[in-house]
């Protein structure tokens, strides 16, 4: 099943809740009102894009549409467009839809380091396995460090990963330096003449400035053994995420520099709006998307599906 | 105090400090910011528009309009409607006095399930309780194991078994069974796997477990920062198991938790505690007068509330 479908199947389950259709709001022929594009905000705000990108995508079409007759392709355009423009970002290289390694940055030579990092229980572990997986699949040499030494047994279960995918893993006991763990994954890395090395890091709200710091510490770490890492900082954020998705991007950012987020948990009927005011304020491109909980329910981002997902467009797929 | 809602709320009013009279049209513009304030602490759009077309018909009175200070009254009422609407508060887990009590955990992923199972059982355990915690996530890899290391820091049993011969019921089950075969416990804890409320087939395992084991609380965990999405997955679990209470967890952070009055509107069910820390003492009673005052934007309300 291709992730639009997976997101619509997650979305027609609860559509009796949800009631997101744009044409329920936008019905051809009537003229567009204040009373339309208030129930069109609220299916914004639905998302979780939050009152900023709903307000503007409201003004705009009030702007352009307000006391005409709704032609529904019109009004179509201007909101897909606003999105569209806001999620892909200007002067980019848009990456491969068909090839999940295509939004990596590559080490030009030497093993490409991924760092990952998010709050509790987002997805990061099993993303990295997705991640790993693929790769591995890929003929690619993978490396995965299990440097969450806090969380009860987060090695283990990274461990079991390792076991099913068939890839390198580093791990110490718990408690140890997470950046030990990392230094010691870069090291074989080099030694083993690995392509990829992805290291795992414990959870942490992005207030605790203490735990934030040691985030800086690996970073620091692994780029005096590698020039250049980490290549990528990927953040994952889960797709139910409300409003305090766009603290923990910049405070993310901040500590680890994120070149891209992994957007988990999307087979779910949450949209994942939130993205959409972290691309606009910050730059940060959505690269992945988690759809379930198996390995290989993982996909490249694709900004153009998503955006009609947000809506269950039906007549799209 | 109420920063942004109050300096907002003074911007909408100013202009009819100076000598001009303050009129209804006034005040519901003026909530226009309160609304704004609730859906950026990720209150659900429908729950914020209930709830300030009903503050609304309260601020309109002579009371507001005549006020001194306008700003102050309309806070305060808000405050206490969000107080309101958010308690009675219920910290009671139906534990009975001469047979087992069974506590279900159940959430979506990674909401925290297994780690507030373990906090549970250490509040438990300090009052002089005999808890068992039951590892029924056959799913999620190294699960068993991440609730057996949890159990050995608290000193509580863990009753697991192999997850390639068993399934999640049969372990509620052996659980809950052995515990009144020994009576070495009396309360049973099940940790259940992480599940999305749009997965049928895995709510109807959990549904089977609540039928067969039949819990005496059935408890939600629910992410302190979640968004729009909490009333749907809330309401979904209600209809499933008739939850009995929720469990508001990582509200450590910098959240402003809305999710916790949506919730609160759309289930009715009450919330009975909040999580504030990885650690296994890091758990809280729920206080519906903090948490109204943190979706407002955080801040000591007493002050106000005298001068209202
Ligand atoms: N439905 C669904 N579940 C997911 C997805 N990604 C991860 N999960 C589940 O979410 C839960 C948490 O995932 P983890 O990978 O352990 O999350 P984490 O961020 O590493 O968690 P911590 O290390 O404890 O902070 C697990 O039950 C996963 O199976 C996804 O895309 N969809
Ligand atoms: N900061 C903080 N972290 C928490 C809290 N409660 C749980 N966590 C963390 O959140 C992550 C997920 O917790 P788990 O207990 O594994 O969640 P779960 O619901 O059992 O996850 P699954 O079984 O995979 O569905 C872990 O990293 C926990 O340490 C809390 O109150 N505050
Ligand atoms: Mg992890
Ligand atoms: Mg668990």
């Amino acid at each position: 099943m291709g992730w639009f479908d997976k997101l619509k199947t997650g979305l027609k389950k609860t559509k009796d809740i949800l009631n997101t259709d744009v044409r329920d709001v936008f019905k051809p022929g009537e003229i567009l009102d204040e009373e339309k594009l208030e129930r069109f905000f609220a299916d914004l705000i639905r998302t979780d894009m939050g009152v900023k990108a709903a307000t503007a995508i409201v003004d705009e079409l009030r702007t352009k549409h307000l006391g005409r007759t709704i032609v529904l392709d019109e009004l179509w355009e201007t909101i897909r467009g606003k999105l569209k423009d806001i999620l892909t970002g200007d002067g980019e290289t848009e990456w491969e839809i068909e090839n999940p390694m295509s939004p990596i940055n590559m080490a030009e030579e030497g093993p490409t380091v991924l760092l990952v990092t998010g709050v509790n229980g987002v997805g990061k572990t099993t993303s990295i396995a997705k991640l790993a997986n693929y790769m591995h699949q890929n003929g690619k040499k993978v490396v995965l460090a299990a440097a969450d030494t806090f969380r009860a047994a987060a090695v283990e279960q990274l461990t079991m990963w390792s076991q099913r995918i068939g890839c390198e893993i580093v791990t110490k006991e718990s408690g140890v330096d997470p950046a030990a763990v990392a230094h010691a994954a870069c090291q074989l890395a080099k030694e083993i003449n690995a392509d990829i090395v992805i290291i795992d890091t414990a959870g942490r709200l992005q207030t605790q400035t203490n735990l934030m710091d040691q985030l800086g510490k690996i970073v620091r770490v692994v780029e005096k053994q590698i020039p250049g890492a980490p290549h990528e900082s990927l953040l994952v954020l889960d797709a139910t995420t409300g409003q305090n998705g766009i603290s923990q991007a910049s405070n993310f950012s901040s500590y680890a520099n994120c070149t891209g987020i992994v957007l988990s948990k999307l087979d779910g009927s949450a949209k994942g709006g939130i993205v959409v005011p972290i691309r606009q304020e910050m730059g940060i491109p959505v690269k992945f998307v988690g759809l379930g909980e198996q390995i290989d329910d993982f996909q490249v981002f694709n900004p153009a599906l998503f955006v009609d997902a947000l809506f269950d467009r039906g007549d799209v797929a | 105090m109420f920063e942004s809602i109050t300096k907002n709320l003074n911007e909408a009013f100013s202009a009819f400090r100076i000598g001009g009279k303050l009129t209804e049209k006034n005040i519901r513009d003026g909530l226009q910011q309160v609304r704004q304030a609730l859906l950026e602490a990720d209150v659900s759009y429908d729950v914020t528009k209930e709830f300030i077309d009903k503050v609304a018909e309260e601020a309109v009175g002579d009371k507001v309009l005549k006020s001194l200070d306008p700003t102050e009254q309309v806070v305060g009422i808000v405050y206490q409607e969000l107080v309101n609407l958010m308690g009675p508060v219920d910290h009671s887990l139906a534990i009975k006095r001469n047979d087992v009590s069974v506590i279900m955990m159940v959430g979506l992923q990674g909401s925290g399930k297994t780690t507030t199972c373990g906090k549970l059982a250490r509040l438990l355990k300090e009052q002089g309780h005999r808890p068992l915690l039951v590892a029924a996530d056959l799913q999620r890899p190294a699960a068993i194991e991440q609730l057996r290391v949890i159990g050995e820091q608290i000193g509580v049993p863990v009753y697991s078994e192999d997850p390639k011969t068993s399934s999640p019921l049969k372990v509620c089950q052996n659980g809950v069974k052995q515990a009144k075969k020994t009576g070495d416990a009396d309360i049973v804890i099940l940790d259940t796997a992480g599940r999305l409320h749009v997965d049928d087939e895995l709510m109807a395992e959990l549904e089977a477990i609540d039928r067969k084991v039949r819990p005496d609380q059935a408890l939600l965990v629910c992410d302190a920062m979640t968004g729009q999405d909490a009333v749907n997955s809330a309401k979904t679990f209600n209809e499933a198991l008739e939850i009995d209470g929720v469990i508001l967890s990582k509200m450590d952070g910098d959240t402003r938790g809305g999710a916790a009055l949506s919730v609160k509107q759309v289930t009715g069910v009450p919330i009975k505690f909040i999580g504030v820390g990885e650690q296994l003492d890091r758990l809280e009673e729920f206080h519906p007068d903090r948490m109204a005052s943190r979706i407002m934007g955080g801040g000591d309300l007493q002050t106000l509330m005298e001068k209202a």
